[in-house]
């Protein structure tokens, strides 16, 4: 399958957007890991501001800002959110209300806790109507989420968001499933090349065993490997090179999805 | 979209293990529903449980134990749905049919378990905890595929109460691009007190056996299932019931309530139709998504209507199955497939008098009925929605 990545949005500790983070990840300007800030989505109205955690700002941040690379509309936009924890600090403050006497789960919570909250809260935010998917596919949501996303994009014949997130655990599930750091990246593809066309990229889905691509700094590393979102930044990488490279993500089962990305 | 052939099936839920026990208790009426019974829960409500699931998974998966995906190895071994694919298997080789599954709490139960155990000192889980296997979202996919020994994509889907039903989606779209030539799809939600509570604190659960459509309806009851099919391209397979079309949508509108005119609704059963290129009156029986809450059947009432009037027969059968909430998916596929193979529509008994304000054709009564096509609903938190039309394989 052959795509065209027409917008980035980008969240992690020292890369608090595409714009800051490209030339980091291009390998031409130094980077300093520093604590990632969420802000609510304008978006929304206050009501649903007031409710939204952590993640669904990270989420709707980085959506917001890949639509807004690619100069399209949200609202006729189809949706993949690709998550492997989904909101763990809502999960685990419901987990600690249980362990309880009281048992009194807060509505807001509860609904929150879905993994497709921020499926949701996007839908409401921009007005939309169109699909909208949340996947989960343990260390490989994002390659299965952007396998999905491309698939969505080439059925439909026109441009889906893939919105990749993870955020670490608090304390007593953070010791069985550690998650490195804040990290969420979005993309905007597109069967068809445009004019705001950033890559190329060509997906293959098969059994094999080489190792994945890795990050050249030891930081950018261990952010890679130790959130399964940042398995997208050997990809982010290549495009803020502007360099043609191929590079492999795993996925289960044995299987590598392999990226050929070029200038577009 | 191309039709594709559901070759195979099995499912499990409060109605019974299996097709046969599935179909008599349909066609009976005898609703699986009873007073909430369940773990430590002191709720006042009914449940959807599904029995027989005391006994630990064992041997080379046995970290995959939990009541989640206890059930969905359950359903696996019904109606020889683990010889079937493993048939395909041999077919099509391991790495090209995929997994499609989806769940909303997937192992959540023995996390919950595990929080009453705590370290009172350092607040850490105790030891057992096997977060992959059974925590994770991804977990009944991760087991379903180990266990039926497959290789090719995976994934769940978690989109809250449309989550089955939009797995079948994934599987149209990669079967028709080539990344995979067959593919199981399905999935499980079992009980736990996460969503026991969870619905009980939003007042949206009912005292009594839910009453879909009923004029007096207070909420869901909870239930629990699994279910699977097979789904595989109708030239490289032979059986009697195809996936006519599938279509998504949201409701852009609130996270726990739908929107109350039905749009997203009707966005769903709009693209649904066209994707399977029939028109309403196509369609012969609507197996509603019907959760009995106040605001949520009156809005699938609205999307109705807009599109049927009221010339098509529907019903929801979640007063006999209870709401088994991101399983509902692929249980009422089933169901709505049973209902073309056996030619009936089933009853609905625990609604009473029907809420006059509903305009659709909603039957209380079911019966034996040649059908050609069925729609199956199934609309989730978050606005998430999602269509399918069943119908005879021609």
């Amino acid at each position: 399958m052959r795509l065209y990545i027409d917008g980035i949005g980008l969240s992690g500790p020292g890369l608090p957007d595409w714009a800051t983070g490209a030339p980091i990840l291009a390998g031409r300007s130094v980077y300093e890991a520093a604590p990632v800030v969420l802000v609510p989505s304008p978006l929304l109205p206050p009501a649903e501001r007031r409710r939204m955690t952590d993640t669904v700002k990270l989420a709707l941040a980085i959506g917001s800002e890949a639509v807004a690379y690619a100069g399209c509309r949200a609202e006729h936009v189809p949706s993949v959110f690709a998550s492997s924890g989904g909101d763990g600090v809502t999960i685990v403050s419901i987990l600690e209300i249980l362990a309880s006497e009281q048992r009194e789960v807060s509505p807001t919570r509860f609904h929150n806790s879905v993994h497709n909250a921020p499926s949701g809260y996007w839908s409401i935010a921009t007005h939309s109507r169109e699909s909208s998917t949340s996947v989960c596919a343990y260390d490989y949501s994002f390659s299965t989420g952007l396998l999905e996303a491309a698939s969505l994009a080439v059925s439909e014949g026109r441009p889906v968001l893939l919105v990749s997130y993870d955020m670490p655990y608090p304390p007593a599930l953070d010791a069985a499933r550690p998650i490195f750091s804040i990290f969420g990246t979005a993309l905007i593809l597109s069967p068809e090349r445009s004019g705001r066309s950033l890559a190329a990229i060509t997906l293959a889905l098969g059994p094999g065993d080489a190792a994945e691509t890795a990050m050249p700094t030891a930081a950018l590393e261990r952010l890679r490997s130790g959130n399964p979102a940042a398995r997208a930044l050997p990809l982010l990488a290549a495009v803020a090179e502007g360099a043609a490279r191929t590079m492999a993500i795993r996925m289960m089962a044995g299987n590598l999805l392999t990226l050929a990305v070029a200038p577009p | 979209m191309t039709p594709l052939l559901l070759s195979h099936f099995s499912l499990a839920s409060a109605l019974g293990t299996g097709r046969a026990q599935t179909v008599a208790a349909l066609r009976a009426g005898r609703s699986g529903l009873r007073p909430c019974v369940f773990e430590t829960a002191r709720i006042p409500t009914q449940i959807g449980m599904v029995d027989g699931l005391d006994t630990p998974i064992t041997g080379k998966f046995a970290n995959y134990d939990c009541r989640n995906n206890r059930l969905a190895l359950l359903a696996l071994e019904q109606d020889g749905f683990r010889q079937a694919v493993g048939d395909a298997r041999q077919r099509y080789g391991a790495h090209r049919i995929g997994v499609f599954a989806g769940t909303s709490t997937a192992g959540i139960l023995e996390t919950e378990q595990l929080f009453r155990r705590r370290d009172p000192a350092t607040g850490l889980l105790p030891p057992g905890f096997h977060y992959r296997e059974t925590h994770s979202t991804y977990s009944v996919a991760d087991f379903v595929q180990h266990v039926l020994g497959l290789d090719g994509p995976a994934l769940v889907v978690s989109a809250a109460c449309a989550s089955t039903a939009k797995a079948f989606g994934n599987a149209a779209r990669m079967i028709q691009l080539g990344l995979c030539d067959a593919a199981v799809v399905g999935g499980a939600d079992s009980l736990c007190l996460t969503t026991l509570y969870g619905f009980h604190s939003l007042q949206l659960s009912d005292e009594g056996p839910c009453r879909p459509f009923d004029a007096a309806r207070a909420g869901i009851s909870v239930g629990e299932a699994a279910g699977f099919a097979l789904v595989e391209r109708a030239d490289r397979a032979s059986g009697g019931i195809a996936l006519l079309g599938v279509g998504e949508s949201s409701d852009a509108h609130h996270m726990s309530s739908p929107h109350p005119e039905g749009l997203g609704a009707r966005a769903a059963m709009d693209k649904a139709l066209a994707a399977a290129g029939l028109s309403a009156d196509d369609i012969d029986y609507i197996n509603l998504h019907g959760t009995a809450t106040q605001v949520g059947d009156a809005a699938e009432d609205q999307a109705i209507w807009g599109l049927f009037g009221d010339r098509t027969d529907c019903s929801s059968t979640k007063g006999l199955t209870g709401h088994t909430l991101g399983a509902a998916g692929i249980v009422e596929a089933i169901i709505a497939a049973l209902c073309l193979e056996h030619g009936f529509i089933p009853p609905s008994p625990t609604t009473r008098q029907l809420d006059p304000a509903l305009k659709s054709r909603y039957l209380i009564q079911g019966g034996n009925r040649p059908l050609q096509r069925v729609m199956s609903n199934s609309f989730g938190f978050g606005g998430s929605n999602c269509s399918l039309i069943l119908g005879r394989a021609s």
